[in-house]
């Protein structure tokens, strides 16, 4: 099995549209949420979401190319761009079999509703033109990615909720591990309008703290209420570590341990067996122990159930003393099939940059929380192996353990 | 409509569609290899034209046997004049 090296990131999400951009909202627990009048508007009962600002597809790809994109595929675009640019590779490198795409995306809503609008309003198929078919598949970010960078291996997407995006890093790493790639550009994207979030909202899932959107989100807190949609694009490089080395690559960190689980229980009520299990088979996989985490990027989405459970589930793990546990899902949202990658990026930018981001709004824990030792303010230490912990609807479990070397 | 109407206006609606610098717009060019669109641009060409000129192009034998932006020019001339021809 290969070794597999983490060697260029880039991010499009409500806390910035560049990794620097993002690692200055990251030390200082910025919140990317907002109080959004048309969902409320609409009759949504949180009209709360993250919000991207100031991110112009133009800037990135032709009218043609828009055609076949939604924006989160535009937004995944830019962010592997940044990525390959950091990793240094040349496009030869990138337009060979021996490279691959991997993503994680389950949902591409708003191009499905504006096709069935074109042709009720034109009572032809003719006039929903080119694009539709292709925007409004789940797979629209791998099948425009490979036709724009030109790459040849593996192209496909993952979709298994909100651990699309850890699945997606996890199984790319894989590939590298097992030879059957060299490197694989990967990551997770989430689309971040109302039209996609209204049967979510009907959950009655969502926080409805609309006081202060920026306190809404409270991962592990006694008064957490429910989470805060929100989207974006992650996206990394992942390479064979001994060709990197080789190339002379600045290698960032390592994809060290990967495992999966599934709860076989309920549709939308995590079981606490899975992720449990799911950690404990991550770890094992990197050959480490428990002990040897020093971070853990928790899923914790700030519902009363599901922050229990992994907070039980990481007592069970850990014991009771735990690695530092933040959910940074108190500053961006709930970033839903582009979590699990998310929290790569944001690891390896905290490794990077020298400290471990905090849980914001924790400020008072629950029976269960009250077990782990929740970063409340910035750490000031880099982490060097990680724990990133992500789960989605029906039961479905992904867990990373990344290392850093200090 | 005037031809060269027609002609300007054929012109400035393909330019703006598929982002073509309006200097290659002359009638020799061909769609597909000087003006570089695929058949997916060809889908929506014919939507491009419909909405500019208000009507309806079915899959007729003109259509298919166009090659060049001057076909394009002729076909739609052709087409606006039958319609515009008095009962």
């Amino acid at each position: 099995m290969h070794r597999v090296a983490i060697t260029g990131i880039g991010i499009v999400s409500c806390l910035g549209n560049s990794v620097e951009e993002v690692g200055n909202a990251l030390r200082r627990g910025a919140s990317g949420i907002v109080f959004d009048p048309e969902r409320e508007r609409l009759g949504f009962r949180s009209p709360l979401t993250g919000r991207i600002r100031d991110f112009d597809p133009r800037r990135f790809v032709s009218r043609k190319q828009c055609k076949t994109m939604p924006d989160f595929a535009v937004q995944a675009y830019a962010a592997t761009t940044d990525a390959i640019r950091m990793a240094g590779l040349s496009p030869e490198e990138i337009q060979s079999e021996g490279t691959g795409l991997v993503f994680g995306c389950d949902s591409s809503c708003v191009a499905a509703i504006e096709q069935v609008a074109l042709l009720s309003e034109f009572k032809e198929t003719k006039m929903i033109g080119s694009g539709h078919v292709f925007r409004s598949m789940t797979s629209c970010i791998t099948m425009n990615l490979n036709a724009l960078l030109k790459t040849r291996g593996a192209c496909w997407t993952i979709s298994s909720a909100c651990s699309s995006g850890g699945h997606a890093i996890g199984q790319a790493a894989d590939l590298i591990a097992l030879g059957r790639q060299e490197r694989v550009l990967c990551g997770g994207a989430q689309e971040i309008n109302w039209q996609s979030m209204c049967s979510f909202d009907a959950l009655s899932a969502f926080s409805v703290h609309l006081r202060n959107p920026a306190e809404a989100s409270r991962p592990f807190d006694a008064l957490r209420d429910g989470l805060v949609p929100s989207g974006g694009a992650a996206a990394l490089v992942l390479e064979r570590y001994d060709k990197a080395r080789e190339r002379g690559a600045d290698v960032l960190g390592e994809i060290r341990g990967y495992a999966f689980s599934s709860d076989g229980n309920h549709i939308s009520v995590p079981g606490e067996e899975g992720l449990r299990s799911a950690m404990r088979k991550a770890i094992d996989s990197a050959d480490l122990v428990p002990g040897d985490i020093d971070y853990i990027c928790a899923h914790a989405t700030s519902t009363p159930a599901g922050d229990a459970v992994e907070s039980r589930s990481i007592s069970a793990v850990f014991g009771p003393r735990t690695p530092w546990v933040s959910s940074l899902k108190s500053m961006t949202g709930h970033e839903l099939w582009m979590s699990g990658a998310s929290q790569v990026v944001y690891s390896t930018i905290m490794a990077r940059n020298g400290f471990i981001a905090p849980n914001i709004n924790f400020s008072e824990p629950d029976e269960d929380s009250a077990r782990l030792n929740i970063a409340a303010s910035t750490v000031r230490r880099a982490p060097e192996h990680v724990l990133c912990n992500s789960a989605g609807f029906g039961g479905t479990n992904a867990c990373l353990v990344l290392s850093y070397e200090r | 409509m005037t031809d060269r109407e027609i002609i300007d206006l054929i012109d400035r609606s393909i330019a703006g569609e598929f982002e073509i610098d309006p200097e290659k717009m002359t009638p020799e060019k061909t769609l597909f290899q000087d003006l570089e669109l695929d058949s997916l641009d060809i889908v929506d060409l014919v939507i491009v034209l419909e909405k500019a000129f208000r009507f309806k192009i079915r899959e007729e034998e003109a259509i298919r046997n166009i090659r060049t932006l001057g076909d394009i020019h002729s076909f739609v001339v052709r087409k606006k004049n039958e319609l515009e021809k008095p009962a």
